[in-house]
Order: structure tokens, then C-alpha cells, then sequence
């Protein structure tokens, strides 16, 4: 089987691992026995073994937050950035005023202007994070990928309604090299493959 | 020479309460750092280099925290009984041996405060008064989980207190003496000489014992959270809840010391080490053992504890008891 095939197939073996359980004792003398025989088999000291051997192994799984962070999946819908066009660092947005119409929590507002060359720029672009519930139908409706959802998902404020001006979202002239391209919602991450996993089901 | 006696007793008594307070205080960052690593954790981390100041925080804490007294509970009772397990756990370490004597601008220094002839008796027996600290707060506090937490004590206090004293009956009866310095004094002259190798079986006792003298895991039923929320401390607060922790930390040392004293040698020269450090290594691997064991091993309920040392360890120590007093006959 290769490619697709070995997903197809259905009869997965479930690897159930049965727990020996010894017959519990009845007498007082097999109640003994037991405890004689755990005591001697020295069962204690195989619980300090691991321990120990856990602590010299030294394999540490903390992650100190807010010096270290775990990478997000590119497809995590944090709080929202406004992109430019890679070449001559315009804006992408064309002020068509798609993502304001399809927008649930109705928390984007646009305000538009024609440009000299005829051409239409949002003059303000807002959205209300108080009311925002980052469910990625801008960033999916909007024709242009200007409007896409970033990484930075630490938006905790002391207002209760925070509001994200253009100049917040916008990425700024001097750092158009670092703009990462959204690869469009739905995008696969990266290591897709990799992840795929049998359904555990035999029907 | 009787105003030298009295100055010399006053700062050693001084030194005993700073050196193992602040000890007690460092042994609860130890332990949280040996049991995050035994858990692939790193512990306390951000307060100072690797958490080390964390201690100086919990103490600042504890320090600032309200001293809050229910309203059901006995007051004078509330307010009495951790001073009973601080300082009996403290008064315990009178007559504890902790060095060899040393000389300071040719005056001999005896690291003892009180070097009287029924040392090993006064130890334990002023170790088990300390358990009183338990028992009347959780009587006192007025609260059902604290009233369980007493209970635990009396059970506990009623099991291992036995087995200690007829554990170290043996080595008694071999050395001849209950000054802990006749104890260190019988086993000079290297490690064939400890009493350990003479009496394996009580020194595995007495170590058990010890784990249930200071409340540690396999028999820390008297403030286990998941069945007494915090046992006889539930109520307890700041400084009053930190006397017990101390006092509970103190015996841990004490524990040590006494182990290290009566078993392993005490604070003579091994090898090429000298004796003083010979002994605190032997203590700390004591400490390291009490933390080791509650990362590794569940606790016990309360009566297994009392199956085990009634119907388990008591008659392990009176044969063990009778096996030595055969020996020595012949």
C-alpha cells in the first residue's frame, strides 16, 4: 500500500495492552504471602529508580512563558494585521468593504477615500477587539489578502472594548522586508503531512 | 569560667535558631526544586538567579500575611499550639551533638548546647511532644477538616512513637549510653565501625519511624489535601501556619542528625572528609532521601499506618530487640 491506499484501509488493530491482575487473596496465610512478596521483590525502590533517574536525565518540558513561547500553527486566527504589496509598499486593501458587510460581530468600520490616480484607499480602518470574535471571515472573504490574521495572540487590555486603529495594524514602511506572507485561510501547516493519522474506527 | 559557660550556651542557642530557621527556609526551596526536576519541571524560576531568592519571598509573605482567627475556635488554644511545634521541634536540637569540638583562639567549643546523659531520650521524647502542636490546632481551629487532621495525629502518634523507641532500644543496648556523643564515640574509626552494618533492621525502622515523625509523604496523612484539604492547618495563616512548616522542617533536620549520629557514624572523620563535613553530607542525603521518597511514593491511609507499625514493625523491633540481647549474652 502507498499513498493514499494505506489511509483507506479500515481494519485498524487496536494495540490494547491487557493488565494482568493476580487473583486477590481469600485466607489470611495468601494475604501474607503477598505482603512478604512485595515487600522482598523490592517493588519501593524501582518507584525512587524512576524518580531518580528522571531527575539526572534532566529532560526539562517547562516552558517559561513570557521569556519562551511554544510556535502557533500558521492558521491560528490572532489579532489582525493589514498588509502592503511586497514591490512598492502600497496598501493592499482596495476599500471594496467586503470584510465590513460579512463581518458577524460587526466590529470593522472602513472609511474610504478615491486617490489622485482614481484609485480607492481606506483613509481609516478600525476593528472593535472588545467585539471581535476572531472567527477569520475577513481574512477569508477578502479578495486583495490584505486584511489576515497575525501570530500575536497576547491582546489581554485594561479596556474592555480595545480598539485597533490602521496605524496599529498596518505594517510599517521600514519593516516591509519582515512581512511574512499569509498563505490564505484554510492553509494547510506546514508539517500537514506528517500529521495525517489513521481514523482509529473499524466499520 | 561560669559567665564564659553562660555566654558561650546563650550563642550557641542563638546560632542553633538562626542557622536552622534560615536552613529550614532554604529546605523548602530544595525541595521544590528536587521534586520539579523529579517531574521534568524546573520550579521556581523568577524570583532571583534559578528562583534562589524565592525563599526571601515566601518569608516576606508569610511575614505580611493576616493573622486570622476563626471565630468558633479557642482562641488562646489556636494561638499556642504552632509555638508548640516550632519550639519543641528546636528544643530537640539541644542535645544534639552537630560537630566535633573545635577551638576558637584556644577556647574549646563543644557544638552541643547541652550534653546531658539521657540525650537520645530527651530528643525523642521533646520530637514527640511537637506532635501536641498538631493535634490541639486542629482541635482548636473549629472546623471539621482540622478536627480529621487531629484525629490523623493521634493515630500517628499512637503507631510510630513505639516503633521509634524500640528501634533504637538495640543500638542502645550495644553502645551502653543514651548521650548521642557516646554514640559517635563507639563508632570511631571508619565505616566498618557504624552501628548501621550491626543493626540493619533497626536503622530501616528507625528510618521509617523518622518519615512518620516529621509528617513526611508515605505518611503525611495529617494535611493531605486531597482528603483534609490542609488537615490540622486549615485555618491557619500566615506566621502561625509558617511556625508549623518550620517546625515540621526542623524535624526533618533533626531526623537527620539523630539517623546520621546513632547509624551512620556520626561526625567522625570518613577517610580523607572531615567530620564536619562528613556529617552534613550524611544530613543532607537524609533531606535529599525525605524529598525523594514523597516524589516517588503514595501516601498510606490511616490504618495502614496502624497495621504497619503494630502488626508489621513493632514485633520486627521486639525480635530484633531480643535477637541483640541473645547476642550480647554470649
Amino acid at each position: 500500500m502507498n499513498g493514499l491506499e494505506q489511509f483507506k484501509d479500515r481494519n485498524v488493530s487496536q494495540n490494547y495492552y491487557r493488565v494482568k491482575i493476580e487473583p486477590y487473596p481469600k485466607t489470611p496465610w495468601e494475604r501474607f504471602k503477598r505482603v512478604v512478596r512485595r515487600s522482598l521483590r523490592l517493588e519501593l525502590f524501582v518507584g525512587l529508580k524512576i524518580t531518580l533517574m528522571e531527575m539526572l536525565r534532566f529532560k526539562i518540558h517547562t516552558i517559561q512563558y513570557p521569556k519562551e513561547k511554544l510556535p502557533i500553527s500558521p492558521r491560528y486566527r490572532a489579532v489582525h494585521k493589514l498588509l502592503r504589496l511586497l514591490e512598492s509598499g502600497n496598501e493592499r486593501c482596495i476599500g471594496c468593504g467586503l470584510c465590513e458587510k460579512i463581518c458577524i460581530s460587526n466590529c470593522i468600520r472602513i472609511d474610504t477615500r478615491p486617490d489622485e490616480n482614481g484609485r480607492k484607499i481606506p483613509t481609516e480602518y478600525t476593528i472593535n477587539f472588545g467585539r471581535c470574535i476572531f472567527c477569520g471571515y475577513c481574512a477569508e472573504v477578502c479578495p486583495e489578502l490584505a486584511i489576515v490574521h497575525g501570530q500575536d495572540y497576547e491582546h489581554a487590555s485594561e479596556q474592555r472594548a480595545q480598539f485597533a486603529l490602521k496605524e496599529d495594524m498596518l505594517t510599517p514602511l521600514d519593516k516591509l522586508k519582515e512581512q511574512k506572507e499569509y498563505p490564505g485561510f484554510g492553509a494547510p501547516t506546514p508539517a500537514a503531512d506528517k500529521l495525517i493519522k489513521k481514523t482509529p474506527l473499524a466499520y | 569560667m561560669e559567665s564564659a559557660f553562660v555566654i558561650e550556651t546563650i550563642i550557641k542557642i542563638l546560632v542553633v535558631l538562626g542557622l536552622f530557621s534560615a536552613l529550614a527556609g532554604f529546605a523548602t526551596y530544595v525541595e521544590r526544586k528536587v521534586l520539579a526536576f523529579m517531574q521534568r519541571r524546573l520550579g521556581p524560576m523568577h524570583v532571583g538567579p534559578w528562583g534562589l531568592l524565592q525563599v526571601l519571598a515566601d518569608g516576606i509573605k508569610l511575614f505580611t500575611k493576616e493573622d486570622f482567627i476563626p471565630q468558633g475556635a479557642n482562641r488562646i488554644i489556636f494561638m499556642i499550639a504552632p509555638v508548640i511545634t516550632a519550639a519543641s521541634a528546636f528544643i530537640a536540637m539541644a542535645a544534639i551533638p552537630m560537630f566535633p569540638e573545635f577551638t576558637i583562639g584556644g577556647y574549646t567549643v563543644r557544638p552541643i548546647i547541652s550534653d546531658i546523659n539521657v540525650g537520645l531520650l530527651f530528643v525523642l521524647g521533646v520530637m514527640a511532644i511537637g506532635l501536641y502542636g498538631p493535634l490541639l490546632a486542629g482541635m482548636a481551629s473549629g472546623n471539621k477538616w482540622s478536627l480529621l487532621g487531629a484525629a490523623r495525629t493521634a493515630v500517628q502518634f499512637l503507631s510510630y512513637e513505639v516503633v521509634t523507641g524500640l528501634s533504637v532500644l538495640a543500638p542502645v543496648m550495644i553502645v551502653g549510653s543514651l548521650s548521642l556523643i557516646d554514640f559517635n564515640n563507639y563508632q570511631a574509626g571508619g565505616i566498618s565501625n557504624w552501628l548501621v552494618w550491626k543493626q540493619p533492621v533497626a536503622f530501616i525502622l528507625f528510618l521509617i519511624a523518622g518519615f512518620a515523625e516529621t509528617n513526611r509523604t508515605p505518611f503525611d496523612l495529617l494535611e493531605h489535601e486531597a482528603e483534609v484539604i490542609s488537615g490540622y492547618a486549615t485555618e491557619y495563616s500566615g506566621m502561625r501556619w509558617g511556625m508549623f512548616f518550620i517546625g515540621e522542617y526542623a524535624n526533618m533536620f533533626t531526623i537527620g542528625f539523630l539517623a546520621s549520629l546513632i547509624f551512620l557514624g556520626g561526625f567522625n572523620d570518613l577517610g580523607f572528609i572531615p567530620g564536619a563535613i562528613a556529617i552534613l553530607l550524611k544530613v543532607f542525603f537524609f533531606i535529599f532521601l525525605f524529598i525523594w521518597a514523597r516524589a516517588s511514593w503514595p501516601h498510606i491511609r490511616p490504618d495502614q499506618l496502624m497495621w504497619l507499625c503494630w502488626k508489621v514493625l513493632m514485633p520486627i523491633a521486639v525480635i530484633n530487640v531480643v535477637i541483640t540481647g541473645i547476642v550480647m549474652m554470649f
